[in-house]
């Protein structure tokens, strides 16, 4: 048997994803349903001399990634809801201090404990919000095994070029059904390696200097360039500064170097959408569903297409705004109170013609579901 | 070709794996999109526990069985809880160690005494599971026995080979001489109703909704 | 090098108020390490939050101010990630007890070699005076201002009982104690937890009427007996300072270099 080929759940494929890209330190705390990811690295890691642990908490599995990356080991955690929830504060620190990490939620039913074991998209305003203050985010999803190996892949790729936490939302239903994958021979997939400094070691070093193109070359703890890393706001050398100015540029220097590149960042596929009436807009597993919608219809003559998204932060406006004009209607699918179709109204020219078709019951949203709904939209009964 | 197999019984006969078996054989060997998942909460460890399987030749969408055209039940529990959703005319394997009160069921039902077998031949029960898929694949053509036996030598731990290989061809052994149960096609479906299936939207096999995920972290 | 070497000096004078142990205990440390003649590079300073943290700004090393009470949880991270340097975690007493009690505990129990300084002045002193766990029974704070329910939480008794391999106490005022105390601490192979108790005239001493530094450093001076001594029982008062654990047991990152290289030979293997 070929060992590239192989049969996993998609929180394996993640676990495969993060190695390609070059993972070298995990650490996190058991949580359905996201366990697998820290069983399987817990395994994998100690033979290639990576580096796992099992931290007391979610808040110090988050804390001792973001420890591990200054030292320059590529690092990710792996979490859900609640789990989530804890690590708030640590992705805000990982976003002021600009701290490449990638932090992994396989979504369940919330709010609180929620539903464990069932799946859910609850998280995905969260992600965006979740910790406190102005900031800019980026967070990818996938809807099969194939795209979590993939995306695990251009997750770390984002957030080592950007020097940001990278958030990869995934849910129940994706991480543990299990398809064939095929795992990419070295060098088929671009893997992005840590910009460090050129600057010898007598020269004064800016860690928090952006070049034009507004990326930040590191230098690692235990290398020759002490510095200072601090959740403070900070001038360029790291060190506190409330100045206005250091505080203005730090600002718009963390949203801008995100929130600017957002089709640079925006991967989605289009499922028959470029001539479609009727756009479905989904993500993550319910996007299968849709994708059964959009064949049911087609058989029938009936012009309905998918866009399916892999990046929801930042919010692709552009592109979604631009297929939203194209149709006459526009579903968003999701498992959620409408946490993305808010977006999609937003952006939307005409927001009235922005629909949300969703399911909360912790069960995953079916084709009978949407093709119901969409019938309703159409005008045609129930 | 959207193809669903659902696999039923309890925590501890296999069932999980049998289905991961006959899903990667399907992925892997025989090329098919496949896509295999599992319930999850306590029912999954010790008391019920099903596995769906679905498979096509193009992509697969939604992932989990809606209307199986293939059912495996292996405990009275899951016939009774499962069965009334097989697609009509669907077949049915079961084995009438487990499987005693069958009801009126539109389906090709196949009660083949398969745990007998393991334990009388084979004299380890714990095959049971990969003589089930013996059945399986004998039963229905998807995958060819090659493929599954490749998957299992890739699986099952080398001391454990011989017997599983056993348990498998005896289950093949068994299919070939299955005698068919005749097809009920006018029959009432098997009582009492699942008023858990007759809400599922998608008309799809019902959900296990036990008691499940308090606090299971 | 020279003790100043180490002194980021651009940024001195340091915010602490006037009085503040926390100076004496800088200083000491930095003896600490320069009689170690640790190079700066191989050493990383991880802080939290609150008067304590501000310690990392000034020592010109691998400086990190993380969160409150998340100290320990980045230096586990730093540790394992490269256990060749050296890791140095000051922490304040609601920072590394409070907030910070489980990282604190499961450091303990790992034993992995860190070395953390609990910064003890028994109050919250960036946020202004609040009680803490260490402020002593029926003391006042700004949150206890009819005196503390509570009790002070016992260090010493905590880190032994998690399991920490090296523990010991001094105070600012015996300084060439609490820098011997130190070096064994950074030397030590293995979680190691020093607390050094340091006045706070600001806030704790003058809720409680505990004078001004001198007298605050007079009390630590008159009340501190060696471990084991019997004179505690004449004084409830007094505590012990000395070292109170020094024991071997198997360090963590020890013990996973070992699993790395029992794995080595071994191919990867696939489920």
């Amino acid at each position: 048997m070929n060992e590239k080929v192989r049969f996993l759940q998609g929180n394996e494929a993640c676990v495969e994803g993060a190695l390609y890209a070059g993972l070298r330190f995990f650490a996190g705390y058991p949580i359905t349903p996201s366990t697998e990811l820290a069983e399987g690295l817990a395994r994998r890691l100690p033979p290639i001399a990576g580096r796992f642990i099992q931290m007391e908490d979610e808040i110090g599995s988050l804390c001792a990634v973001l420890g591990a990356s200054l030292t320059g080991l590529k690092a990710m955690t792996a979490t859900s809801g609640p789990g989530f929830s804890l690590m708030q504060e640590a992705i805000g620190y990982g976003v002021m201090a600009e701290i490449p990490c990638v932090i992994v939620n396989v979504q369940r039913g919330g709010p609180s404990t929620g539903q464990p074991t069932h799946v859910s998209q609850g998280d995905v305003q969260q992600a965006r919000w979740g910790t406190h203050g102005d900031h800019a985010i980026v967070a990818f999803t996938a809807s099969n095994v194939k795209d979590v190996f993939r995306m695990t892949v251009e997750a770390f790729n984002v957030s080592e070029s950007f020097r940001t936490p990278v958030i990869l939302l995934l849910d129940e239903v994706v991480g543990h059904m299990r398809e064939r994958l095929r795992i990419p021979e070295e060098g088929e997939l671009p893997v992005v390696e840590r910009l460090l400094t050129q600057v010898p070691q007598t020269v004064d070093f800016h860690p928090y200097l952006p070049r034009e193109d507004g990326r930040l070359p590191m230098a690692h703890f235990g290398g020759h360039h002490r510095h200072n890393v601090t959740g403070l706001a900070h001038n360029i050398w790291g060190f506190p500064a409330d100045d206005p100015a250091s505080v203005d540029r730090l600002m718009h220097h963390l949203v801008g170097k995100i929130d600017n590149r957002a089709m640079e960042f925006a991967h989605w596929v289009d499922h028959q959408a470029d001539d479609a009436e009727i756009l479905l807009i989904s993500y993550g597993a319910s996007a299968r569903s849709a994708l059964d919608v959009v064949r049911r219809f087609r058989e029938r003559g009936d012009r309905v297409g998918l866009l399916e998204l892999q990046t929801l932060w930042p919010f692709p406006a552009a592109l979604v705004r631009e297929r939203c004009a194209q149709a006459r209607r526009v579903a968003v699918v999701e498992m959620n109170m409408g946490q993305i179709c808010r977006e999609v109204q937003r952006v939307a020219q005409d927001p009235d013609r922005v629909y949300l078709v969703n399911q909360v019951d912790g069960r995953l949203v079916g084709p009978d579901t949407i093709n119901q709904a969409l019938r309703m939209i159409q005008g045609r009964g129930f | 070709m959207r193809k669903e197999f659902l696999f039923a019984g309890s925590g501890g006969q296999g069932v999980i794996t049998a289905s991961i078996i006959f899903a990667e054989a399907a992925a892997l060997k025989a090329g098919y999109h496949v896509v295999q998942s599992q319930s999850y909460g306590p029912e999954a460890r010790g008391g019920s526990s099903s596995a769906s399987v679905v498979l096509n030749t193009i992509e697969v969408g939604y992932p989990k069985v809606i209307q199986p055209q293939v059912m495996i039940c292996l405990t009275q529990e899951a016939f009774d809880k499962f069965s009334s959703g097989i697609r009509p005319g669907g077949l049915l394997l079961s084995d009438p160690f487990y499987v005693r009160r069958l009801g009126r069921l539109d389906a090709r039902v196949r009660l083949l005494p398969m745990y007998e077998a393991v334990r009388d031949r084979v004299g380890l029960p714990i095959t049971f599971n990969v003589c089930v898929l013996g059945a399986l694949v004998g039963l229905v053509d998807v995958v060819r026995p090659e493929h599954v036996k490749a998957v299992i030598s890739d699986r099952v731990p080398a001391r454990f080979l011989d017997p599983n290989l056993q348990a498998f061809e005896i289950g093949l052994e068994l299919a070939a001489g299955a005698k068919p149960i005749p097809r009920l096609r006018s029959g009432p479906p098997p009582s009492p109703p699942d008023p858990v299936g007759a809400s599922c939207d998608q008309g799809c096999v019902p959900p296990a909704r036990l008691d499940e995920s308090t606090g299971s972290r | 090098m020279a003790t100043l070497d180490y002194v980021r000096r651009r940024f001195l004078p340091h915010i602490w108020c006037p009085g503040c142990g926390h100076g004496t205990l800088m200083a000491t440390l930095v003896r600490a390490i320069e009689e170690l003649a640790i190079p700066k590079d191989q050493i990383v300073m991880a802080s939290g939050i609150g008067c304590s943290s501000r310690i990392v700004g000034y020592l010109d090393l691998h400086t990190l101010h993380t969160l409150h009470g998340r100290a320990l949880a980045f230096a586990t991270g730093v540790k394992m990630a490269k256990p060749d340097l050296h890791v140095i975690v000051p922490m304040g007493d609601g920072d590394a007890l409070a907030i910070g009690g489980n990282h604190f505990i499961h450091a303990c129990a790992r034993n992995i070699d860190l070395t953390a300084i609990i910064m003890n002045n028994q109050t919250y002193g960036m946020t202004g005076g609040q009680v803490s766990p260490m402020t002593g029974h029926g003391e006042r704070a700004t949150t206890m201002p009819y005196g503390n329910l509570g009790q002070a939480l016992d260090v010493v008794a905590v880190a032994r009982a998690a399991g920490a391999t090296y523990v010991a106490r001094s105070t600012v005022y015996h300084a060439p104690q609490l820098k011997k105390l130190l070096m064994k601490a950074i030397q030590h192979r293995g979680f190691s937890v020093v607390e050094v108790l340091t006045q706070c005239p600001t806030y704790y001493g003058r809720l409680n009427q505990r004078g001004d530094a001198v007298e605050m450093m007079t009390w630590f001076k008159e009340h501190a007996v060696p471990v084991g001594s019997d004179a505690r029982k004449d004084d409830p008062a007094r505590f012990e300072v000395g070292e109170f654990v020094n024991v071997e047991r198997p360090e963590y990152c020890a013990s996973y270099d070992e699993i790395v290289t029992r794995l080595k030979p071994r191919e990867d293997e696939h489920a």
